[in-house]
């Protein structure tokens, strides 16, 4: 028997390539499967990006729940970024203003992106914004400074085990790679 | 010996070319298997090297000898050249000298596939170490390319995503070159179930390879695409998640240290039933363990990140996956030492070596299952309590299992005995500094250690020395296995070895009924016989 199986190779080949090139795409479709994941689930702090409408929660005025507020800078972007009030404590149901405060210490013109996290990743689901500055980019003329307003709500269906709420903003610069 | 038949391959019948030639167009399995096997002991003592100024630089807290750049650059070569250039090359080495002539092939199935893969490795090892000479150096975020971090590489990062990319290929062109050869090329009389665990386990790791290299290339892709084509994938600006790239890259990377550690398994289930003098205890259950293993490993990938801030549930899924692994492996270490049991042992080198395999991988094996305990690992993750756990499953696992396999087979390759007395004596100054080298490493780890630092807080100094003299020790010692290998091939103790080799080989594998040093081509008519002692049973 030497006769070598040249046409069981072949499909054989054919088939195993297939599964390398398929689980190449695989990984790429890790990508938004993580992010659905993500939603689905809410974990991962991932927060909404999109104002919340039509919220009509009940103020639950039994229970308090503490909100922290911090501020970063990405990669040392050229700004001043802190929250006016660190932390509060708040009804569920009732809506809060919180202003954050940022400065462009450069002399040209900057565009920014705030990203906005929530620890505890399961608690991301119920803290509902109505209004941020993380929704779109922001832009800074020269040396300009700006106060900003968050408005937020917390869901009186916040599992009883959350105590504290942490809203996290950091600040890229965006200026070179500014996205449509 | 065999009848060439019309339209076959132009090579048979016939040795090898003449000089340098026969190395760089060959497609004989056992030349290629050659090259593989030298190239990991190349790179192995590069990698070494590298290893080297790393337990330097730990001698003492302070800065001594390198920059903090280049310190966490020698930590992520390390690790790239020791997993790429010199575990799986070794394996693959040993995959193309023995899976054919333990089924009773010719050669593989794929030959030429099989010379282009050995040079796309060599292609992606040179392309990795010329970043060590680049503006920026070489890549220094660990050798898991974490962004934001990585995405700081100088000029180099291309460089390395490229070599991950010829690296991948070279691996899946060679797991679909095995799983063709086991398949297609099998002796009839050989039928799946009769087949040496070595080949079974090697099997497997060829699937595991094309599922997740693929995955390992789309994820470098994406940092590329990250750095230079404005993608947002990792980049939180941009509404992408560092936390994603760590997802797809444990996928890969969990079952890749399966990679590492399966064929290992293979070889000592091969080594140990000849050294016991009984048949391997266990097969079906070894085969059958091997494959959950291997399935397990996709689903466990997060134990890597229980910190990352994941919620409760999923931390209690993938502490409880993860614990499940231990059935498995458990089972295997069980069949190990029921083969040994009672058995009629002697103890020559490679025995010695996969002896110590068994105990100080199920040491290993052990601090993997404290790791699993998700509360307990926000201690030990990022510690040198993960260094010692990782190494305790890779140097005295799959670096012993290589050393053993190669004291095995080498008189079988080459038709010479090596020098049993400095055998042993590499075994026990390599399996004492071994211990050295990284058991102190668990202490530093429990008392908050971190990995991957060039300078450390000075209640660590006394463990970090013991373990750079391990280092140093077990380093050189390998010098001397380099001797004995280079003075087998060109002749070793003179004695001449018989086909067995070792006492009643004959009954354990195929390769053992063939002459030693093996002839350029075996098998050309495939054997009838199957021997059965590997099997459990006569
Ligand atoms: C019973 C089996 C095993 C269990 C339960 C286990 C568990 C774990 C866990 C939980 C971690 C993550 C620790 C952390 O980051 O805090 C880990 C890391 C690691 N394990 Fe294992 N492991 C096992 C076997 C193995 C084997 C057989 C190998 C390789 C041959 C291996 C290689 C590694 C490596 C390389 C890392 C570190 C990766 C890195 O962060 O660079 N493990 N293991
Ligand atoms: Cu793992």
């Amino acid at each position: 028997m030497t006769r070598l199986p040249e046409k069981k190779n072949r499909s054989l080949v054919i088939k195993l390539a297939a599964i390398a090139v398929g689980m190449f795409g695989f990984g790429y479709a890790l990508v938004p499967l993580y992010d659905v994941f993500c939603q689905v689930t809410g974990i991962n702090g991932k927060t909404d990006t999109v104002a919340a409408a039509n919220l009509d929660y009940e103020v639950n005025k039994d229970r308090e729940v503490t909100v922290e507020f911090i501020t970063s800078l990405n990669k040392m972007a050229p700004m001043e970024f802190a929250a006016e009030t660190k932390k509060l404590r708040v009804h569920p149901g009732e809506f809060h203003t919180v202003n954050f405060y940022a400065k462009n210490k450069t002399d040209k013109t900057l565009v920014a992106q705030a990203i906005p996290s929530i620890t505890p990743g399961p608690a991301a689901e119920f803290f509902k914004k109505t209004e941020c500055f993380c929704f779109s980019q922001q832009t800074f003329k020269p040396r300009e400074s700006k106060t900003m307003p968050v408005r937020f709500v917390v869901n009186p269906d916040l599992p009883d085990r959350y105590k504290t709420i942490t809203l996290s903003y950091t600040f890229f610069d965006i200026t070179d790679k500014p996205k449509t | 010996m065999s009848a060439v038949i019309a339209g076959h391959d132009e090579h048979h019948g016939h040795g090898p070319e003449k000089g340098i030639l026969r190395w760089i167009v060959t497609t004989n399995h056992k030349d290629i298997g050659t090259l593989y096997l030298v190239t990991a002991l190349a790179m192995f003592f590069v990698g070494g090297a590298m290893a080297l100024v790393i337990r330097a630089e730990l001698f003492e807290p302070g800065l001594q000898f390198v920059e903090p750049q280049f310190f966490n650059s020698m930590v992520t070569m390390h690790a790239l050249v020791m997993v790429f250039g010199a575990v799986m090359p070794a394996f693959v080495g040993l995959a193309n000298w023995m899976i054919p002539v333990m089924i009773g092939a010719p050669d593989m199935a794929l030959p030429r596939m099989n010379n282009m893969s050995f040079w796309m490795l060599v292609a992606g090892l040179l392309l990795i170490s010329s970043t060590l000479f680049m503006e920026g150096g070489a890549p220094a975020a660990g050798w898991t390319f974490y962004p934001p971090l990585v995405l700081q590489t100088g000029n180099a990062l291309p460089f390395a995503v490229f070599a991950v990319h010829l690296l991948g290929i070279s691996s899946i062109m060679g797991a679909i070159n095995i799983i063709a050869t086991i398949f297609n090329m099998r002796a009839p009389a050989m039928t799946l179930m009769k087949m040496p665990l070595f080949v079974w386990t090697w099997m497997i790791t060829a699937f595991l390879l094309i599922a997740i290299m693929p995955v390992f290339a789309g994820a470098v892709t994406m940092l590329l695409t990250d750095r230079f084509f404005d993608t947002s994938f990792f980049d939180a600006a941009g509404g992408g998640d560092p936390v994603l790239y760590q997802h797809i890259f444990w996928f890969f990377g969990h079952p890749e240290v399966y990679v590492m550690i399966l064929p290992t398994f293979g070889v000592a289930s091969t080594i140990i039933p000849v050294f016991a003098r009984k048949p391997l205890f266990g097969y079906t259950s070894m085969v059958f363990a091997t494959a959950t293993i291997a399935f397990l490993s996709f689903i466990v990938w997060s134990h890597h990140m229980f910190t990352v801030g994941m919620p409760i549930s999923g931390e209690l899924y993938f502490m409880y996956a993860t614990m499940l692994i231990a059935i498995p492996t458990g089972v295997k270490v069980f069949n190990w030492t029921a083969t040994m049991w009672k058995g009629a042992m002697t103890f020559e080198t490679p025995m010695l070596f996969a002896i110590a395999f068994v105990v100080l991988f199920t040491m290993g094996g052990f601090t993997g299952l404290m790791m699993a305990i998700a509360p307990t690992d926000f201690q030990y993750h990022d510690t040198y309590f993960i260094v010692a756990h990782f190494h305790y499953t890779l140097v005295p696992a799959s670096i012993f299992i290589l050393m053993a396999a190669t004291y095995f087979w080498l008189p079988k390759w080459t038709g010479h005995m090596y020098d049993e007395k400095l055998g042993k004596l590499h075994f026990w100054l390599s399996a004492v500094s071994v211990n050295i080298l990284f058991f102190p490493q668990h202490f530093l780890g429990l008392a908050g250690m971190p990995r991957r630092i060039p300078d450390y807080a000075v209640q660590f100094a006394d463990w970090n020395m013991i373990s750079s003299i391990g280092a140093f020790i077990f380093g050189f010692s390998q010098l001397l296995f380099l001797y004995i290998v280079i003075k087998t091939i060109r002749g070793g103790t003179g004695e001449r070895v018989t086909s067995e080799v070792w006492e009643d080989a004959r009954k354990h594998g195929l390769e053992w009924t063939l002459p030693s040093p093996l002839p350029y081509h075996t098998f050309s008519t495939p054997p009838t016989k199957i021997p059965t002692e590997h099997l459990g049973g006569h």
